[in-house]
């Protein structure tokens, strides 16, 4: 028997986002739309934190953490000191900034990105059991969601042949 | 570097079949290329492929929200001309280097 292993290529990546920080949502969608944009399904399936960016009233208004994050340093390289994480301002002017940096590089706010991706043909889910939680309703969430699932829900979507899934 | 024959023509290309030179693109080609992905080339592909050509000789980084905002097809639009692959198989019809781009 031959030992020699041939490379089947991606087919659907499920995409799991529990975090509402820039980074976290960010990593998430840049990884989706990569994928749909290289024919490969995707599903995306956000749950605790990371319902913030399929809420309305948040999507737009993540932020990223300033404080408990050793690779936050100054424009110019310098190191950041976590004090100054505390005070009040700086976590959405680090945020600001961080946003313009990407819009630079033509990344588009998240509510965007999201009609980037399901244009591609991905599918946005949300959590049921942390939109009860959360104290959330179907209506509370962006239009282009294509529903709330149970964890045993999402997990009957991510069957088939070179299919893995990703938590951001 | 390599080298292929595209509707007749001897063209210079990377090891992924994209063209080295777009300058040496043509019509012919771009219908060829599009043949072997599987695509059938309309007028509206054309739009797309020349509004392509023209950003990237004015040295633009190509990226699909570009395309979505060019005013001739949106993002949905664009996936239904080049299914499986809106960025690199348009560019690679347009007879322009791979957009090295995850948006």
């Amino acid at each position: 028997m031959s030992t020699e292993t041939k490379e089947r290529s991606l087919k659907k990546v499920c995409i799991i986002c529990a975090k509402g920080t820039i980074e976290d949502v960010y990593a998430t969608l840049v990884l989706a739309n990569g994928a749909v944009m290289e024919g490969i399904d995707a599903k995306l399936f956000f749950t605790f934190f990371g319902l913030d960016a399929i809420t309305k009233k948040q999507m737009n208004k993540i932020h990223t953490g300033t404080v408990g994050n050793p690779a936050m340093r100054m424009p110019g390289g310098l190191p950041f000191p976590s004090i100054l994480g505390i005070l009040p301002g700086v976590e959405a002017g680090v945020s600001a900034m961080m946003k313009s940096q990407m819009d630079k590089l033509d990344i588009p706010p998240v509510g965007e990105f999201l009609e980037m991706i399901t244009a591609g043909g991905g599918e946005v889910y949300a959590c049921k059991l942390a939109m009860d939680m959360f104290k959330l309703e179907a209506k509370d969430l962006w239009e282009g969601c294509s529903g709330v699932l149970t964890v045993g829900d999402f997990y009957s979507m991510c069957g088939g042949e070179n299919t893995q899934i990703i938590f951001t | 570097m390599a080298q292929k024959t595209i509707a007749g023509i001897s063209l210079d290309v990377n090891p992924e079949g994209y063209l080295e030179n777009p300058a040496q693109w043509t019509k012919e080609i771009a219908l060829e290329i599009a043949g072997e992905i599987g695509i059938e080339l309309t007028d509206k592909h054309f739009e797309v492929l020349e509004f392509l050509r023209k950003e990237h000789a004015a040295g633009t980084q190509l990226s699909i929200r570009k395309v979505g905002k060019s005013g001739i097809v949106d993002i949905k639009g664009l996936y239904t001309l080049f299914p499986g692959g809106p960025l690199k198989y348009s560019a690679k019809i347009a007879g322009i280097p791979k957009p090295v781009s995850c948006v």
